[in-house]
């Protein structure tokens, strides 16, 4: 740093009355002018408003600054509307800081103008003393890798790689079963338009697998991930399939000619599929793979029944799980959510009575491609049920028990379901069991009343405490809250809207890329109201339910979000990364590696030939805590130093010693 | 094996079946109760005001006795002794200046508690000690036939750190009755309340709670109830009558103690399970079953 006289400005702002209601800012600006090294101090009413910049840059000019203050708000809002008003006027951004009086404090000491005042002079006092230390610096750039990663082959993970492959950048999409399609796939009609997944999802699944900028990885997983924005490397694990996927045809001779039936994922176990399957029958890839758990040649080493029906050779029984490494520059975590375990709900069974199905097994029974072919069957005798108790919020709104939030989707799907199961069976009695209604979408009320009205629904506002099989009835004791009795019914099958939680994939990917989640397992996003579809992680953007409940406009809403984030950052050449990082003086740095492991954002490797500390500037976020834990004194974040943490103490122990 | 054993108020009077097929069931099985010294109430409900040391006193004070005659454990048949011994137990375990307030106060005794001893109900002692294969060896006349529901209530299983299974689906009596060759039923109201003291002052609660486990328990295919508690046998049992008096058409259930199914399956003397003490007699259905002629 070249020496020079400082010749700082400071500007203190009114905020209104946020600031000048109770701190006096003229006597701030006075003080201020006393500082050494201030040559200019001034105050005005709205110092982010176009004047008050305007006043920024012609000041600067005129003084010839060399630093600035700006006393007003909290750098998270206008640290970065000075530094660019600064640059304007040819001061480096980072020779500008913000003394942040307001949070600090006017709004804190709002009744005590007079402690207020001393108190917002000592956070000038000590601001100008940090300027005067602070070094010109420039952003640090880096490459970047113009193709995207969507983690998650859902309705959200398809969206996002749609949008971005139709910008012109590669997309690749990973999805770990069979086909693309997610949970939307099993649906059988959507609210509130009642649209079948067919019509509305099967045209975008045969989009995505066909679009020639999205490589598709079904039957992936993401094994591992590194890097940083612009620059990351993700190794995947293509899962053994023992179908040849290059020679396949589709035909089905294969899935036809097995003999083995188990379970199926797809339809949760109320139907089966073949130990040689597709997920369903409108899969995208269409190519089918091998269950090597079901097989009866790779278990027992007899069969291979489809291997001699093969038109072409692609039964392949040698397969082996197989890894392929991509780069990428972005990244959109699409890995959506699954539903609590009834058999985690002791007041309902544990899962032990065969006619209490969740909300998703219900939506494969009433699905017209699910096992029963849309007809509705009790699982236990295959009887059609006459009556159906929904019971809303298993699982969400539970303070003590389960999970605090609302699932957010359960009062439209369950009105969806009821009135399905009305159409299926017209004479059925239905009783739906609810907290409250909530219908907060566009057209979502009028369906969910149309419903209640037309439908002749039995809703109960009350929650059901209890559940038991009495012969071939569900029991239930409820509370109706509106006449504040006690209810007892018998019905012939129970629906469980239970919780909606993170999917398994979603703590994996978590775990994987170091992202932060909410208490409850879903992914964090940078601030929930501003950037709701980045993460913490630059360059990681969310989609769909793995942030929180959603539905399906919203999910479709946020990947098209995340894509256009995704995007933006594909239109630059390089990014450019805060240059407040922390630097290492190498003569200093032993290589001890605390700053390593306390390091949170990976950002810092030893070198094990010089045995010292080396920061990947693109990825250090500026935390500090590596300067903190250094015992030498060798790692130091940069306008954060030691000497300058130890000037603002001593002016700001000052008046108090 | 030697056991010390605190019986509890109403092992003595209204219970005495309880006691009975419970210490001759045990002896076939190589345990011998040996009754406390001077024991007093358990304290009959535990006290739920933190500030209420005295409640913990009587507890504490059968624990001593525990002491005194050298033992490690106690074994309790009672479900509301139990849960008061040994919630006491765990009280002042975690809390030791209360300890010492509760030696304090029993100034008086040769010696001090130290929260050493363990609590134990006689069905922790079938399952954990002896094991449910054991007790299959000494099964004489396997109770074939006969549809048994556990009842559980509320005290063996809550709070979580006084309970001796899962609070919400315990299966403990279960695995007894099918060693003890008994067809079990799933009883869906096995944690379902009984009415508890409301017995005493609001009879009509405890009536209409009654009619409802009983009622369920014919629904779903039950011969006979079998429980642990006392209190609940008498609510269960007794208060059928009212129930009776209430509703012409209420179809009667006997209520057992699971020892007295011990007893039947063992083969003992009919005379130890003292049936006369029960309002609904148990006899008819056992015979019909053909255990008994």
């Amino acid at each position: 740093m070249k020496k020079r006289e400082p010749r700082i400005g400071v500007f203190v702002c009114h905020c209104g009355f946020n600031i000048a209601g109770s701190v006096d800012v003229n006597k701030v600006k006075e003080e201020a002018l006393k500082i050494p090294g201030v040559v200019y101090a001034t105050t005005y009413v709205f110092m982010c408003a176009q004047p008050g910049q305007d006043l920024l840059v012609e000041k600067i000019k005129e003084y010839n600054l060399n630093g600035v203050v700006v006393a007003n708000c909290s750098p998270s809002l206008h640290e970065l509307t000075f530094r660019n008003a600064a640059q304007k006027a040819g001061l480096n951004p980072y020779r500008v800081e913000i003394a942040n009086i307001r949070e600090q404090a006017s709004w804190p000491h709002w009744d005590e103008p007079e402690k207020a005042t001393k108190k917002a002079i000592e956070i000038v006092k000590i601001t100008v003393e940090k300027v005067k230390k602070d070094i010109e610096l420039k952003p640090t750039t880096a490459p970047v890798t113009k193709r995207a990663l969507v983690i998650g082959g859902g309705i959200a993970g398809i969206q996002a790689a749609l949008d971005i492959a139709d910008a012109g950048y590669e997309v690749v999409l990973v999805e770990k079963n069979q086909s693309i399609g997610g949970h939307m796939a099993q649906l059988s009609e959507t609210f509130p338009t009642l649209d079948c997944p067919q019509c509305i999802l099967t045209p975008k699944m045969v989009a995505a697998g066909s679009h020639p900028n999205i490589k598709l990885y079904t039957y992936s997983e993401v094994e591992e991930i590194s890097g940083f924005v612009g620059n990351f490397k993700v190794k995947i694990r293509k899962k053994a399939r023992f179908v040849d996927w290059d020679k396949c045809t589709g035909c089905g001779a294969c899935i036809e000619v097995c003999p083995k039936k188990v379970p199926s994922e797809f339809d949760l176990g109320l139907g089966k599929r073949k130990a040689v399957y597709t997920d369903f029958p409108q899969a995208v890839p269409n190519y089918p793979v091998i269950d090597p758990d079901a097989c009866l040649f790779l278990r027992k080493g007899a069969c291979r029944l489809c291997e001699k029906k093969c038109p072409v050779g692609a039964i392949k029984f040698d397969d082996r799980d197989e890894f392929v490494e991509e780069e990428v520059g972005a990244v959109i975590v699409a890995t959506g959510y699954e539903l609590m375990d009834k058999k985690e709900m002791a007041e309902y069974g544990y899962g032990k009575y065969p006619d209490v199905l969740d909300a998703l097994e219900f939506e494969r029974l009433i699905a017209p491609t699910g096992p029963t072919f849309g007809k509705v069957i009790r699982p236990s005798d295959g009887r059609e049920p006459k009556s159906v108790a929904f019971i809303h919020c298993a699982g969400s709104r539970d303070l003590e028990h389960y999970w605090p939030y609302c699932s957010k989707i359960c009062c439209m799907y369950i009105a969806k379901q009821a009135l399905l199961y009305k159409h299926a069976v017209p004479d059925g009695v239905v009783y739906s069991f609810y907290i409250d209604i909530r219908a907060g979408g566009k057209g979502y009320e009028e369906f969910v009343e149309r419903i209640r009205s037309e439908e002749d629904i039995v809703y109960i506002r009350g929650r059901v405490s209890r559940l038991f099989q009495v012969g071939d009835k569900i029991r239930l004791y409820a509370a109706d809250t509106f006449t504040g009795e006690k209810v007892e019914v018998d019905v012939d099958m129970v629906v469980l809207a239970m919780a909606i939680r993170p999917s398994k994939g979603t703590f994996d990917i978590v775990k994987k890329l170091k992202l932060a989640t909410d208490p409850y397992g879903f992914i964090q996003e940078a601030h929930p109201k501003l950037r709701p579809v980045e993460t913490l992680m630059a360059g990681v953007f969310i989609a769909g339910a793995a942030q929180a409940p959603k539905d399906i406009p919203d999910s479709v809403a946020q990947a098209s979000a995340a894509a256009s984030k995704v995007v933006s950052l594909f239109s630059q050449d390089v990014i450019y990364h805060s240059p407040l990082v922390a630097r290492v003086d190498i003569e200093v740095c032993v290589g001890c590696g605390l700053c390593r492991d306390s390091c949170a954002y990976d950002a810092i490797e030893i070198d094990p030939k010089k045995k010292i500390a080396k920061v990947n500037e693109v990825l250090c976020e500026g935390c500090g805590a590596c300067s903190a834990v250094c015992p030498s004194g060798a790692m130091t974040l940069t306008n954060y130093t030691k000497h300058q943490l130890i000037d603002i103490l001593d002016i700001a122990t000052e008046s108090w010693r | 094996m030697r056991i010390p054993y605190y019986p509890g108020c109403t092992l003595k009077n209204t219970a005495k079946n309880f006691e009975v097929s419970s210490i001759e069931t045990a002896r076939v099985l190589g345990v011998e109760f040996e009754e406390l010294p001077r024991w007093n109430c358990c304290g009959s409900v535990y006290g739920m005001a933190r500030d209420n040391i005295m409640h913990q006193v009587g507890p504490v004070r059968n624990l001593l006795r525990v002491r005194e005659m050298g033992g490690q454990e106690v074994v309790t048949l009672c479900s509301m002794c139990y849960n008061t011994l040994k919630r006491a137990n765990n009280f002042v375990r975690k809390n030791r200046d209360k300890l010492e307030v509760v030696n304090a106060i029993m100034y008086l005794e040769n010696t001090t508690y130290d929260g050493s001893i363990k609590v134990l109900h006689y069905l922790e002692i079938l399952r954990d000690r002896i094991g449910f294969d054991e007790i299959e060896k000494h099964v004489k006349k396997p109770l074939k036939g006969l549809r048994v529901g556990a009842y559980y209530g509320c005290l063996l299983v809550r709070p979580l750190d006084a309970a001796l299974d899962d609070p919400e689906e315990p299966g403990v009596m279960e695995k007894l009755f099918e060693v003890l060759g008994a067809e079990v039923v799933d009883f869906p109201l096995k944690t379902e309340c009984c009415g508890s003291y409301q017995t005493v002052s609001e009879k009509d609660i405890v009536t209409e709670r009654t009619r409802k486990i009983i009622d369920t328990a014919h629904d779903v295919g039950i011969d006979v109830i079998a429980l642990s508690c006392p209190l609940c046998h008498f609510n269960l049992d007794r208060r059928q009558k009212n129930v009776l008096e209430k509703y012409i058409d209420f179809k009667t259930m006997p209520v057992l103690y699971f020892s007295q199914l011990m007893a039947l399956a063992f083969d003992l003397p009919l005379d130890v399970n003292l049936f006369e003490k029960h309002y609904v007699n148990p006899v008819p259905v056992i015979k019909a079953r053909g255990i008994i002629e």
